[in-house]
């Protein structure tokens, strides 16, 4: 049965202010009318073993350590922190709990000690890929990410997230081929019947662990994509489609029970939020210790926190990188604030963000406040996520074409051989999906997949 | 006499079944199939890695006419096999240890098929012992060596130590590359090569092996 936005209004789709925000952590408001700075660090080049072991304990310590002094110095109203394990921590799961346990004691002091509001977000691997062919509901990689989720209370977590990768050995084909049908029979049909399955686990598990299911992030499939485009591997045209054929995937989780904040790689953010009304975490400009991306600044225009999304324990000359970035997320978020203390300032705030990238790239055209709405508009009129991936597609394309049409936006020559390419593709793809689904088996059977994993 | 541009146009343009047609026909005539792999199928491969280097090609582009030139190629081998011709090298690769992302390596992989180098394709997650016996058992005059993550980077060293220890060195050359990996790495750890890309990890390996 189709569904309506929960954000009709574009004068009310803005940052900092979602409909239906979040309590957690200590002390904690996402959504409720300020964007706060959500941090996230990792590890420099190191072999994790248990030689190392103690000195990966060490690095954390002082990365949060660090993290805290810093939003303590200026004052910060509040915080959410990530800790997105390495894979072995998820594969181990008692490593992975005792970094995370570290992680939120540090938090618990200084919230009693220097009353810094924080909140923990916890974000296990998926090392089902791990296997090839991977092997997502049995097998000793589901059982560490099972036992990660059950355990996640007692690894202090206020929050849960996932970068799921169920799909992603089709999808890693479609990108290589640039092939729109593959690209729909794994974000449109088999991404979602995982997405459905892990979530229902996650959010039985956070039900019973008293911890808030907060969403995915189709990582592995767009943000794949964005970075071979920045490559210039892949036509940029088409990384701004696989972000919205990401879209409905992505939205199972909410549909099984996620209520945000969505994670900060989530670029596909936006088109949840629309849709669900549930806060979202974004990341862009302050991302660049991670990677390059043609979205800096739009993809701040309707984040509820603001991150960024991951950076090494190096020392710089103020001193180690988490910390730095701490400082640079709180700035951001001042700001933002300030200029939303008059709705009309937070809106020529949200606009401004948004014309400074919108014409450069399709990508970050597509994440348009109004073309969010119209092309989210388009997909929950249908009820599967086929329908609904297809239908995003046919409408962004149209929304891309109209843009350089209008000249809104700007294609390089050689990406314009590309628009007619991908409209075939698209134009191709049947209304009915059983159809799709026989149409595609046969050229898939010698795809590194396990057809039954997804109940074929 | 079958015109054999169409050949080189063909892998250009990643249209495998005139490709293959061309080929079929050439040979059918006797055309010397090294000719057909040196003056054309090897020099579209080429311009293919020109076109990727200048941003003209994407990713999609260079596999689809890397395909058309394998299915050219497959018709061709027992050919040259017949005539103790050789693929220019054999290269073992795979993504180090620890490590899942095969996107890079795989381009790098149907780019070295393409280039005319018999490829042997360990997947991802391999470990110094597999990649030092396969070159071993396989008398590999390359191993390639991918890695996307700073964490999985060591891998890399722990294999070059491990083709040291194994007194292959000698024998073999270690090529490294992906996001994080530089020539400074490469030369820290006693990689023989470092490649930024695709088409160009194709000119290193002819330069490792002495054929360019």
């Amino acid at each position: 049965m189709a569904i309506g936005l929960a954000i009709t209004n574009l004068d009310e789709f803005t940052y900092g202010k979602s409909p239906k925000p979040i309590k957690c952590g200590r002390g904690v408001e996402i959504g409720n009318g300020r964007v706060i700075p959500e941090i996230n660090f990792t590890l420099p080049p190191i072999d994790i073993n248990p030689e190392t072991w103690p000195e990966v304990l060490r690095q954390y310590s002082e990365m949060i350590t660090g993290i805290c002094e810093r939003a303590v110095a200026l004052g910060s109203s509040g915080i959410l922190v990530e800790v997105e394990t390495l894979p072995p921590m998820t594969v181990n799961p008692s490593w992975g709990v005792e970094v995370s346990r570290l992680v939120a004691d540090k938090l618990d002091y200084y919230y009693e000690k220097r009353q810094l509001h924080s909140a923990f977000r916890l974000t296990p691997n998926d090392t089902r890929e791990h296997q090839r062919p991977p092997r997502m509901r049995s097998g000793m990689y589901w059982d560490g990410m099972k036992e990660f989720f059950e355990r996640s209370g007692e690894a202090g977590a206020d929050l849960i997230s996932i970068e799921s990768t169920g799909g992603k050995e089709i999808n890693d084909i479609a990108l290589m081929d640039a092939d729109v049908h593959a690209l729909v029979f794994a974000l449109g049909i088999i991404a979602p019947r995982d997405m459905e399955f892990l979530w229902r686990e996650i959010v039985d598990s956070c039900k019973r662990n008293n911890v808030i299911p907060a969403g995915d992030s189709a990582c592995g499939f767009a943000n794949t994509a964005m970075v071979l485009a920045e490559q210039r591997m892949l036509p940029r045209v088409f990384a701004a489609l696989v972000r919205i054929a990401s879209v409905p995937r992505s939205l199972v989780a909410f549909e099984q029970g996620a209520v945000g904040p969505s994670k900060d790689c989530a670029y596909e953010g936006p088109y949840i939020k629309a849709i669900t009304g549930s806060p979202i975490s974004m990341e862009g400009r302050t991302a660049a210790c991670a990677h390059f991306s043609s979205v800096g600044n739009i993809s701040q225009a309707v984040c509820d926190c603001w991150s960024n999304e991951s950076v090494q324990n190096v020392r710089l000359l103020s001193g180690y990188a988490p910390t730095v970035s701490m400082e640079q997320l709180e700035y951001d978020c001042r700001l933002l604030n300030v200029a939303s203390q008059t709705p009309e300032d937070g809106r020529k705030m949200r606009d401004w963000l948004v014309a400074s990238d919108s014409s450069h790239d399709p990508q970050a055209y597509v994440l348009r406040p109004d073309v969010v709405m119209r092309i989210s508009k388009t997909m929950i009129e249908e009820d599967t996520p086929y329908l609904r991936v297809r239908a995003g597609l046919r409408c962004g394309l149209a929304e891309i074409r109209s843009a350089i049409s209008a000249n809104q936006l700007t294609l390089p020559v050689t990406e314009m051989k590309w628009m007619d390419r991908l409209y075939r593709q698209i134009d191709s793809l049947p209304n009915d999906e059983t159809e799709f689904i026989e149409m595609m088996l046969p050229k898939l059977a010698d795809a590194p997949w396990i057809p039954s994993e997804y109940g074929f | 006499m079958t015109d054999l541009q169409p050949l080189y146009e063909a892998i250009l343009e990643g249209d495998a079944a005139t490709a293959k047609a061309t080929v079929q026909e050439a040979l059918i005539e006797s055309i010397d199939p090294q000719e057909l792999l040196d003056k054309f199928m090897i020099p579209a491969m080429d311009e293919v890695g020109r076109r990727f280097e200048t941003n003209e090609y994407f990713v999609p582009e260079l596999l689809i006419s890397a395909r058309a030139m394998k299915g050219a190629l497959e018709l061709i081998r027992p050919k040259l096999a017949d005539k103790g011709a050789k693929p220019i090298a054999k290269v073992v690769i795979g993504t180090v240890k620890g490590d899942l992302h095969d996107i890079g390596k795989n381009l790098v992989a149907a780019m070295l098929e393409g280039g005319g180098f018999e490829v042997i394709d360990l997947k991802v997650d391999v470990s110094p012992e597999q990649f030092v016996q396969t070159a071993k058992e396989q008398g590999a005059q390359i191993i390639a060596m991918s890695a996307l993550l700073t964490t999985t980077m060591p891998g890399m060293k722990a294999t070059v130590d491990a083709v040291n220890n194994a007194g292959l060195h000698d024998k073999v050359k270690i090529m490294i590359g992906g996001a994080p990996v530089t020539q400074r790495y490469a030369d820290e750890i006693g990689a023989d090569g470092f490649s930024e890309n695709a088409s160009a990890a194709v000119r290193l390996a002819r330069q490792l092996v002495g054929a360019e």
